[in-house]
């Protein structure tokens, strides 16, 4: 029994640790900003790796996301004589949650797992440590603008998702299963209201981006410099990162719905 | 003659085994220091404390008069600017190409002019010979070739103390004599200091001026090259020689054979 007691003392301690070093590391980044000149183009590289080449995954899954939920949404909807509040249905249920979080989740999987497996690899090839012998801050040229890469990128990717899905269920509802158009608009536009569906899907989206983008960073840069300590470092990142996405989606969606 | 490097009463411990137990290291200026020993006994980890890397558990580390481990992080990084490493995997950023690695530090660190940086890249890589490699990729490159862009990396700012960790473990001869020159060569014709720490004897100890052999967390022997050949004590003697069995056992601790294979506990 005390032998389980002093486990569980020792993971609770193990695991406050862990969250003090990731506040440390992320401190540490926030707070080491790298020179504009240099910093910029570093960041939009970033941006590249992390956003553009996550382009295909999110436009596709937005594509089929909003045809399936267009497609449900309808059967769902006939049956009450509310067809023409499909879009709507979609627009909301896109804008505020499938949006973000779908984003987030392919995010974790696209770009989070990618920056853990390169940090990780830096790291196991000491490709970071000659960095820090050479008088160059790996935090500052490194992490730095992987961190700030994934923050602008989150955003942008969810942008597009959102408005991917809605031509996606514009296709279904409209073009195959012979909705009026402009009704499908302008319900639409009627009942999505800028602030408080699309900015704060927005919000979302910032959040889970410098979660997953943190998330992944640690776990590259803390990673035991062998191949299977890499493996392990990027499975933790997928699935902490889809975990805190999730968790904080109802966090943040509690706060906005109560009006914080 | 002034040290640039003084290591006094180190002591480091990781995961609680002590890699080093009280260790005394001047390392003159101008000269090539040699700290070899068995594998395990923590020389890499001498040179990242050098470096500031990691902080020891007890004693002090003056690099160019300075305890570097009481140093700001801004001072700290000033400080190594003046120091060069090779890395024993060379370290190269694989995603730049070799004229790019090479350029690394020199970006970083000073606003010279591209034409200015191309020339001083391109007079590195000849002084290592791979100037017409300029536009490979570190994944082109030979084991060989790697250590030598690294090399050429680590001397890009032309800086005072050069250290090598293992330079010429797992390198064939021709790549090893190649590397050998060059060491002395950098040594002698930029008059760097420079630190090796390898368990390769008979080359290291052709080109040290001094050097320093340790086991299990202690300085067991130093001096000249010759001195170091002449040292008759038996631990000395099985390093230098490559004696099997001697003060470091062939076998690791274990119970008696028959005993283990009776299955006895």
């Amino acid at each position: 029994m005390s032998m389980d007691v002093a486990a569980l003392g020792r993971w609770g301690i193990d695991s406050l640790r862990e969250l003090g070093r990731a506040g440390l590391l992320l401190l540490r980044v926030v707070f080491r900003l790298p020179d504009f000149k240099k910093g910029f183009p570093l960041v939009m590289q970033q941006v590249y790796a992390e956003g553009v080449l996550s382009l295909l995954i999110i436009v596709v899954s937005g594509l089929f996301i909003g045809m399936v939920v267009a497609l449900q949404g309808y059967h769902t909807l006939v049956k009450f004589g509310a067809a023409q509040q499909l879009g709507p249905l979609v627009a909301l249920s896109v804008t505020r949650e499938l949006g973000p979080v779908v984003t987030a989740l392919l995010f974790a999987g696209r770009a989070g797992s990618a920056v853990t497996a390169e940090i990780g690899l830096m790291k196991a090839t000491e490709q970071l440590s000659s960095m820090e012998m050479m008088a160059v801050d790996p935090l500052r040229r490194v992490i730095a603008p992987r961190l700030w890469g994934g923050f602008i990128s989150m955003p942008l990717l969810a942008i597009i998702f959102n408005t991917v899905a809605i031509y996606g269920a514009y296709l279904v509802g409209v073009k195959w299963l012979g909705l009026d158009a402009g009704a499908f608009w302008s319900n639409m536009q009627t009942s999505v209201d800028f602030h408080l569906d699309v900015i704060n899907g927005l919000i979302k989206s910032v959040v889970f981006g410098l979660v997953i983008v943190w998330i992944a960073l640690y776990q590259g840069y803390y990673a035991e410099p062998t191949s299977a300590g890499i493996a392990n470092a990027t499975t933790r990142t997928v699935v902490y990162s889809s975990l805190a996405t999730l968790g904080l989606d109802f966090v943040l969606t509690a706060m906005m719905i109560g009006g914080w | 003659m002034t040290n640039l490097v003084e290591i006094s009463n180190l002591h480091f411990e990781r995961n609680k085994r002590v890699i080093f137990d009280g260790v005394d290291i001047v390392i003159p200026q101008g000269k090539i220091t040699a700290v070899m020993g068995p594998s395990g006994t923590g020389k890499t980890t001498l040179l990242r404390l050098i470096g500031a890397q990691l902080q020891p558990g007890e004693g002090r580390i003056l690099v160019a008069g300075e305890n570097i481990h009481r140093l700001s992080t801004d001072a700290l990084y000033k400080l190594r600017k003046k120091m060069g490493m090779l890395f024993q995997s060379g370290g190269l950023f694989t995603h730049l190409n070799v004229f790019e690695n090479v350029a690394f530090a020199l970006r970083e660190h000073t606003k010279l002019s591209n034409d200015m940086i191309r020339s001083l890249v391109l007079m590195k890589l000849e002084m290592v010979g791979l100037r017409g490699a300029q536009n490979l990729m570190p994944s082109e490159l030979s084991g060989g070739m790697a250590r030598r862009v690294a090399l050429a990396r680590a001397v890009a700012l032309d800086p005072q103390l050069i250290m090598y960790d293992e330079p010429l473990s797992g390198q064939d001869p021709i790549s090893m004599g190649v590397l050998v020159k060059l060491i002395r060569t950098l040594n002698d014709a930029l008059g760097m200091t420079s630190i090796i720490v390898s368990h390769d004897v008979t080359e290291t100890l052709s080109i040290a001026d001094y050097v320093y052999v340790m086991a299990n967390g202690k300085i067991i022997g130093q001096g000249t090259p010759d001195a170091i050949n002449q040292d008759k004590s038996a631990q000395m003697r099985q390093f230098v020689d490559g004696l099997p069995d001697g003060p470091v056992p062939f076998h690791y601790p274990a119970k008696a054979l028959d005993q283990d294979l009776l299955g006895v506990s």
